[in-house]
């Protein structure tokens, strides 16, 4: 089910002399099946953007259309939609508020009007997904871990299966590791269901390894919407709207100005062991 | 959505009154508030009515938020005019049935109307040109003299401004909660008084978490930076009078003179 944005304008505060231009003139297709990295500085637009495709911010200008339907249109189903495109907030175990686990992450199919058994079912197989272990279920959610609570709150919306997952800085405040296990854990997820994933970030050492597809968003535009090796090879425009490309690129460029024959579009770490084995060789 | 909501607004720009030290600002309040109880004639009301409307002008504050405040009260307002108006005892000018408008009735209604709107656009004018911040600190210089009878002047305008300070973050906050429970199917909207009722907890719980965390946060980083309270402790930018603040004084002893002339000639 694609999402397609059509001109999409986004003013705060319109009327008042506060007025902020947060979205200029957006258009994207998002097709099925995408692993994709939005990135941009704070700021950027990018979390006013996602809020756009579940459609709890009405542009104030220009359409979006979900399946081949304008969301905005007056018959249009919004509860379905949000179950169809499930976005995860920051911070989302800011949200928790049930007494354990296990009812939480109920929550939402409940509210989709499922029976019992299914929601429980759902609530299930979406606390798994997540690899959260079961001794955790029924223990309250404000005695989790940060990580944990992450997962629990993740599970919530993922329990609605939504074909587009949408998680806006699913890493901010976690450690390392803690990081890498929940978007390993995603690209699993993705792997496995084949739903679409838009992962919003501002660090494009964390999506350069998972995603296909890069949007990058700077002052309400998109700046550039390629794959990750094309995006990267602009590195010094990036840095110039206060972003990075990973490190790897920096070292593949310096290696190559120095005077070793490497191509200089790795974006994993892998691939440019890969690439400076085969210059070696040579 | 619901930050949509303006509170406790305060209206950035470059005038005289914004400039004024806030006690001046605060004691004129109270004058002027003072000033529409003492007078009870019309003289007197053109007088306090002009009063307002140099001041409103000096703000440079558009006079279409002023009447924004007013909104808010018009009903408090419809119901005093209607008691006013027909339970006052007098001179009976028309009567319907169980209800009697009399003479004095008219002149009661109109006169507290009168009153209470000008009470409201009166304290608006001192909310809208001064920062919360400034406010309790001119409070708190205000009430100093309370603290002979052990007042905790300080911590009082110290909880005013913090409690002020978290409005907006916690508007804020309210915001971001809703819209993470709507995107998990949550309806805040349909359905009748009690399951609505039923509907907050997946708002308030969050909510009253994070106020907690917050507080809990903001208390160690006050003790972090060696807060103990109002005892021995000075000001960065102490509130000092200008030549400005004396002129307004001055002004302001003025106009409060003349309605207590115009209490004592005009009956």
């Amino acid at each position: 089910m694609p999402i397609i944005l059509n001109h999409v304008d986004y003013i705060y505060s319109g009327d008042t002399s506060l007025a902020v231009h947060a979205l200029k003139d957006v258009n994207l297709v998002i097709p099925d099946g995408q692993f994709i990295g939005l990135i941009g500085h704070t700021g950027s637009g990018k979390s006013t953007l996602v809020q756009h495709l579940n459609g709890l911010i009405k542009p104030t200008g220009g359409n979006i259309y979900f399946n081949g339907e304008d969301i905005h249109a007056e018959d249009y189903n919004k509860k379905k939609l949000r179950s169809k495109v499930g976005l995860v907030f920051q911070y989302p175990e800011h949200q928790l508020f049930e007494i354990d686990v296990f009812t939480d992450v109920c929550f939402g199919p409940k509210n989709l009007g499922l029976s019992r058994q299914e929601t429980e079912l759902r609530a299930y197989a979406a606390l798994k997904q997540v690899g959260l272990e079961d001794e955790y279920f029924y223990q309250s959610p404000f005695d989790l871990s940060g990580g944990q609570k992450r997962r629990v709150a993740i599970a919530g919306v993922l329990a609605m299966k939504p074909d587009v997952l949408i998680l806006d800085e699913p890493t901010a405040g976690l450690d390392p590791k803690g990081r890498d296990e929940i978007l390993d854990q995603i690209a699993k997820l993705k792997k496995e269901t084949g739903i679409t994933v838009i992962l919003v970030s501002h660090s494009m050492e964390d999506v350069a390894k998972y995603v296909e597809r890069i949007i990058v968003m700077n002052k309400g535009s998109v700046m550039y919407d390629d794959t990750p090796k094309e995006v990267f090879k602009h590195y010094r425009e990036l840095e110039e709207v206060g972003l990075a490309a990973p490190q790897v690129t920096y070292i593949m460029q310096a290696l190559h100005r120095n005077g070793l024959p490497v191509h200089t579009d790795a974006t994993t770490i892998e691939e440019a062991k890969e690439a400076i084995l085969r210059a070696l060789k040579k | 959505m619901i930050r949509d909501i303006t509170l406790g607004q305060y209206y950035q720009a470059d005038s005289v009154i914004h400039k004024l030290d806030p006690r001046v600002k605060l004691t004129a309040t109270i004058c002027f508030i003072v000033s529409l109880f003492v007078v009870r004639s019309w003289v007197g009301y053109m007088v306090a009515a002009v009063f307002l409307a140099a001041m409103i002008k000096l703000s440079k504050v558009p006079f279409k938020y002023m009447v924004k405040g007013m909104k808010a009260i018009v009903f408090i307002l419809l119901i005093t005019v209607v008691f006013n108006l027909f339970l006052t005892p007098g001179e009976v000018l028309v009567s319907v049935w169980k209800f009697k408008i009399t003479k004095e009735g008219i002149h009661f209604a109109v006169m507290m109307a009168v009153r209470l709107s000008f009470l409201i656009v009166g304290s608006s004018v001192m909310t809208l040109t001064t920062t919360p911040n400034s406010l309790t600190d001119g409070m708190e210089k205000l009430m100093k003299p309370l603290k002979v009878f052990k007042v905790p002047v300080h911590e009082v305008a110290m909880m005013m401004s913090i409690a002020l300070r978290f409005i907006p973050i916690l508007l804020e906050e309210t915001d971001k909660i809703m819209k993470a429970q709507i995107a998990r199917g949550a309806d805040f909207e349909s359905g009748n008084l009690i399951k609505k009722a039923k509907a907050m907890v997946p708002l308030l719980v969050p909510l009253f978490i994070s106020a907690f965390r917050r507080a809990n946060d903001l208390a160690m980083a006050m003790e972090a930076r060696c807060y103990r309270g109002g005892e021995h402790r000075t000001k960065m930018k102490p509130l000092k009078y200008a030549g400005r603040d004396r002129i307004a004084y001055g002004v302001l002893a003025a106009y409060f003179a003349v309605c207590v002339c115009i209490r004592v000639y005009f009956r």
